[in-house]
């Protein structure tokens, strides 16, 4: 019972501790006449990336084999970083548009 | 093939280049809408011709993208001329233009499966190529309006992605 208890409040503050210094931030990529802005970015996994797609034309942010995010017309779209590396990206539609994501651990 | 390709390049280039169906006279902004317009068009119906006939998925995919992103960029257009109360102005060149896309279309008709897409995207490729010189050279350079200057930079940018896409479905198709 009291094991169980002082688990649970170590568990706890451990969790407070993790949680406070590594806040997920957005990062903000924006496409402007067929390119995205910054091209490259650096991120952390939990960070969470948001394309502001400005043109008037459909847009996706895709990783061959992964992610693919489509970004409609004056729309923007979400991607939550879940793993760390290094990831090119491109859009499926314009394929000479082209980005990268370093996400750090 | 090579040689059919080769004439309808040489007929889009004679619109476009010095003496063509311009003339030596700048073309005003109302021509410049038409003209810009009309090739949106003409590429669209090029689309959906071989979004009906074609049965190769990276082909479609291309032509769907065609049809997507001409249809936008004719709405801004649109959008455009309404807003600047400018009335398009047909033109020879936008003539021109439309009868060298139903040459092209009724010849593209006769054709079937890998001929017809290795046809349609050799035609996507030289299209784009000569309009974008076209831009290049006499459209954006003649616009007045600094908001259809605008609208045509950015028509340039993505039109040479198509080129760039055609091309790699081209070399793909090979």
């Amino acid at each position: 019972m009291f094991i169980t208890r002082a688990a649970t409040v170590l568990f706890s503050m451990g969790a407070a501790v993790m949680a406070t210094p590594s806040q997920a931030e957005t990062i903000h990529v924006a496409i402007d006449r067929l390119v995205y802005r910054p091209a490259e970015i650096e991120a952390k996994v939990g960070d969470e990336v948001e394309w502001v797609n400005r043109d008037a034309l459909v847009h996706t942010a895709t990783v061959k084999g992964g992610a693919d995010v489509i970004l409609p017309a004056k729309k923007s779209g979400r991607l939550v970083l879940q793993e760390a590396g290094s990831f090119d990206y491109f859009c499926r539609y314009h394929p000479n548009m082209k980005g990268r994501i370093t996400v750090r651990p | 093939m090579t040689i059919r390709l080769t004439t309808a390049a040489a007929a889009i280039a004679l619109l476009f280049g010095t003496g063509g169906a311009l003339g030596n006279d700048k073309p005003t902004d109302p021509q410049i809408a038409h003209i810009a317009y009309t090739a949106g068009v003409l590429d669209v119906e090029a689309a959906k011709q071989a979004i009906a006939t074609s049965k190769n998925k990276t082909v479609v995919e291309f032509a769907e993208s065609m049809l997507r992103d001409h249809e936008s960029v004719n709405k801004q257009a649109l959008d455009l001329v309404k807003k600047l109360n400018v009335t398009p102005e047909d033109n020879d060149t936008s003539k021109s233009l439309s009868q060298a896309a139903e040459a092209k279309r009724q010849e593209l008709a006769k054709l079937k499966g890998e001929e017809f897409d290795k046809a349609y995207i050799e035609h996507e490729v030289a299209f784009h190529k000569q309009v974008n010189g076209a831009l290049e050279t006499s459209l954006i350079p003649s616009a007045r309006n600094a908001e259809l200057k605008s609208l045509l930079e950015t028509g340039l940018k993505l039109f040479q992605g198509h080129q760039q896409h055609a091309e790699h479905v081209a070399a793909e198709l090979k």
